[in-house]
């Protein structure tokens, strides 16, 4: 009896998912567990394993198709063995039915995929017009999916700017000969988690598009296309970014968020001349062992300790009474550039010494990269922290993460001239942190307590 | 081996088939005495006498429809259009007669025929004597098209098409009649009907193009191997129905870019069925879109010589149409 493959429930409110590319093709032998295809939904990539041995007898749903959760995707099973219900049977009528929702994201889904591979995804890209990259051939779209590339780091020499296939062809050759070579530019991904559009300020927003503007002028060459030119006849002049389903998933959670929760920020500094020494002292012994430290580790553990002090914090609005959360769960932010961001939980932060946050945060954050995020590690949140230091700013107001409480932001360390409480005159690495939290659950003086315990734990580090 | 002009190739070619086999004959108007208007049939007349090379009367009509009547007695006709222009009078007979006899009578009857025309434009010729009819024809299943571009072919392919058992529209373009010289072999050589041919390997695009515009186009790709390094590889569709899928794929999925060049109007042509047939089955080949080369969408080719050049594609325009999707 042949099994089914189905496209599974990647998370609560996930009720559907895109076949992002078959591991396997039809007739091909499989071992039961070993990866068979995988799955993206907007948020995460997952690898399905084989629930059986044998051959991959028929695929139903081809790479790129988006269909409901508990859609049969396809069979496995002995060589030569029949599958049920092929002739107008079941399988069929639900592949039907799960694929029906398709055609109102289709184009959608297909601007998402492009634009996301372009952004240095291993997810499948499509041809056509991609916001950050000009027009995607069918070729160049084929190869990078081939090849799972980057295309971002390709230079386009073909009419525009575009990348054409030589360019593919040529970059190929490039790497081939240097393989290590491409590792070692990209920052290590939590550097940068601040620049998410949670906070973004807007002259960042500005700057942005003004310097796309020089590389793509708002009056396109004659020479182009139809399928180049922007189609959108009802709005006025400038250059469209068509939305991702990312960018779609963000400005409702963002509107949601303000629309739930009173939002009220209160803010504080802390003196962070421990935790630098603490830093110095450790960060290459770290090294050693593989574990890169950062600043955020140190806000994550004494947040984490914070929250147990004041649990208040840690917990959510429900119509029957604030729920206390028993474990704490932080939520980091991770930027992913102009696509977005994306939010990996720490779970049981608390009770993880600094060496394991920051082993957590390397991990999720590279995952959060590259892709590999499984859809539980962006679940369950009890509390977010986000970086926008990173970025060089001082402050922010950050939009809570519904259904959580409160917010941590924290800005750029800085050194700046401070009186002691001895009264001396001294030159500290100073960092604003900005607590913005529901205001229906906190009032200000208990928002003021957790800030306060964040602050102690810093200045106290030993 | 012999350097040959297409014109004598061709004659070659129905010679040889005259002699070989009593029931191929010749049907058209001048084609006897004359010796044709452009002496496709000179001297044969003479060697094989009035009764297999039949001087018609002026009617295209009866020229095809005593070809199909002959076939079906189990001869094997030659039927000369003298201009492809002329061809008109004769489609009731070739598109609802000819194409269709072998399928109706389920195999039992079929058309042994080929109808040779001169056809194209770049001479001088005006409005009548100047046309590209492929595209009426391989629109028709039960039709074979065929137009060679060297003597090589002209003659495989000539003689291919007179041993075929159904029937087949040779079309020979004229301004190459005597402008196309190449080697043909000595020893009897045929070439299938079907198959295309790369006549010149490339890695940066392909070139489709069959005829003068082959010719054409072969100049332009080696000008610009010789003179700006882009390799262009240049495909002889040669027989257009039944076209080559499997050379026109392969050719695209090497290079990415595909350009079509005829000299037969825009709209409607035959490079629109190969756009297609490129766009279907090797989109995720492409690296550009696929452009055509072709004559503009006006009645028919200017008798005014400047009229005529802006009408036909020439080695220029195909060396620029080959520059700019290299650049796309």
């Amino acid at each position: 009896m042949p099994s089914q493959i189905i496209m599974p429930q990647l998370g609560e409110s996930v009720v559907e998912g895109t076949v992002a590319r078959w591991l396997k093709s039809e007739g091909e032998a499989i071992a039961e567990m070993e990866p068979l295809l995988e799955v993206s939904t907007d948020k995460v990539d997952s690898e399905i394993p084989s629930p059986a041995s044998g051959v991959l007898l028929k695929i139903l749903v081809p790479a790129g198709e988006t269909v409901r959760a508990g859609t049969v995707l396809a069979w496995v099973g002995q060589p030569g063995e029949a599958i049920p219900g092929t002739e107008g049977g079941d399988g069929e009528a639900q592949r039907r039915e799960g694929t029906s929702s398709v055609t109102a994201t289709g184009p959608e889904k297909e601007a998402e995929s492009a634009t996301e591979g372009a952004n240095g995804s291993t997810r499948p890209v499509t041809a056509g017009r991609s916001r950050d990259l000009g027009f995607i051939s069918p070729v160049v779209a084929r190869m990078a999916q081939e090849h799972n590339l980057d295309l971002a780091l390709i230079t386009g020499t073909g009419q525009g700017g575009r990348i054409t296939k030589k360019d593919v062809e040529a970059y190929l050759a490039n790497i081939q000969k240097q393989p290590a070579a491409q590792t070692a530019e990209a920052p290590l991904p939590w550097e940068t988690p601040g620049e998410g559009d949670l906070f973004r300020p807007t002259e960042m927003v500005f700057q942005k598009s003004a310097g796309q503007e020089a590389t793509r002028p708002l009056h396109q060459p004659a020479s182009l296309t139809p399928e180049e030119q922007p189609a959108a006849p009802a709005l006025p002049p400038g250059r469209l970014i068509p939305h991702t389903t990312m960018r779609r998933k963000i400005a409702e959670h963002m509107l949601y968020s303000v629309r739930t929760s009173p939002h009220v920020t209160t803010v504080m500094e802390a003196d962070l001349h421990r935790v630098t020494a603490h830093y110095q002292a450790n960060k290459r012994l770290l090294e050693r062992d593989g574990v890169h430290l950062t600043y955020t580790a140190y806000f994550a553990a004494a947040a984490a300790q914070a929250l147990r002090e004041v649990p208040l914090v840690n917990s959510s609005w429900t119509e029957e009474g604030i729920l206390i959360h028993p474990q704490v769960n932080l939520g980091i932010a991770v930027s992913l550039g102009d696509e977005g961001l994306i939010v990996p939980v720490i779970h049981n932060a608390d009770g993880m010494s600094l060496l394991g946050l920051a082993r957590a945060l390397q991990d999720l954050a590279a995952r959060a990269r590259s892709r590999r995020l499984r859809p539980d590690e962006i679940q369950g949140g009890t509390f977010t922290i986000t970086n926008h230091g990173i970025s060089g700013s001082l402050l922010a107001t950050p939009i809570i993460h519904q259904p959580q409480c409160a917010i941590l932001g924290v800005g750029a360390v800085q050194k700046r001239v401070i009186v002691t409480s001895e009264d001396a005159i001294a030159i500290r690495p100073m960092v604003y942190l900005s607590l913005t939290f529901d205001h229906r659950i906190l009032d200000g003086a208990a928002a003021d307590s957790f800030l306060a315990a964040v602050v102690k734990r810093l200045e106290a580090w030993h | 081996m012999a350097d040959k002009t297409l014109i004598e190739a061709i004659r070659q070619a129905m010679d040889e088939e005259m002699e070989r086999d009593p029931s191929v004959f010749i049907v058209g108007e001048d084609v006897g005495k004359r010796g044709g208007v452009f002496r496709a049939t000179q001297g044969l007349y003479e060697k094989y006498g009035p009764e297999r090379v039949i001087d018609s009367p002026l009617a295209e009509l009866s020229i095809v429809g005593v070809g199909i009547g002959a076939a079906l007695y189990g001869m094997h006709p030659i039927c000369e259009i003298q201009f492809a222009d002329f061809i008109y009078p004769a489609m009731n007979q070739i598109i609802s007669e000819a194409a269709k006899m072998c399928y109706r009578s389920n195999g039992v009857w079929t058309v042994p025929m080929v109808i040779r025309a001169p056809y194209g434009g770049g001479i001088g010729g005006g409005l009548y004597h100047s046309q590209s009819v492929e595209a009426f024809f391989t629109h028709i299943p039960g039709l074979k098209v065929v137009i060679p571009s060297n003597p090589r072919d002209a003659r495989g392919l000539l003689k291919s098409a007179i041993r075929d058992p159904n029937p087949v529209l040779f079309f020979e373009p004229k301004k190459g009649y005597r402008l196309i010289r190449g080697e043909v072999p000595a020893e009897e050589t045929l070439v299938p009907i079907g198959p295309a041919e790369i006549s010149r390997a490339g890695r940066d695009l392909s070139v489709f193009a069959y005829g003068m515009m082959h010719e054409y186009c072969l100049q332009a790709a080696e000008k610009l191997a010789r003179e700006e390094s882009i390799d262009a590889e240049v495909v002889d569709l040669r027989t257009l129905y039944p076209v080559d899928r499997e050379t026109i794929l392969a050719s695209v999925q090497k290079t990415g870019k595909a350009l079509i060049v005829h000299e037969d109007n825009l709209t409607g042509g035959y490079g629109a069925e190969i756009a297609a047939t490129i766009a279907g089955d090797a989109f995720t080949y492409l690296d550009a879109p696929i452009r055509r080369l072709c004559g503009p969408d006006v009645p028919a080719v200017p008798f005014s010589h400047p009229l005529q050049d802006w009408f036909m594609p020439s080695v220029e325009k195909i060396t620029q149409a080959i520059r700019d999707l290299h650049a796309y």
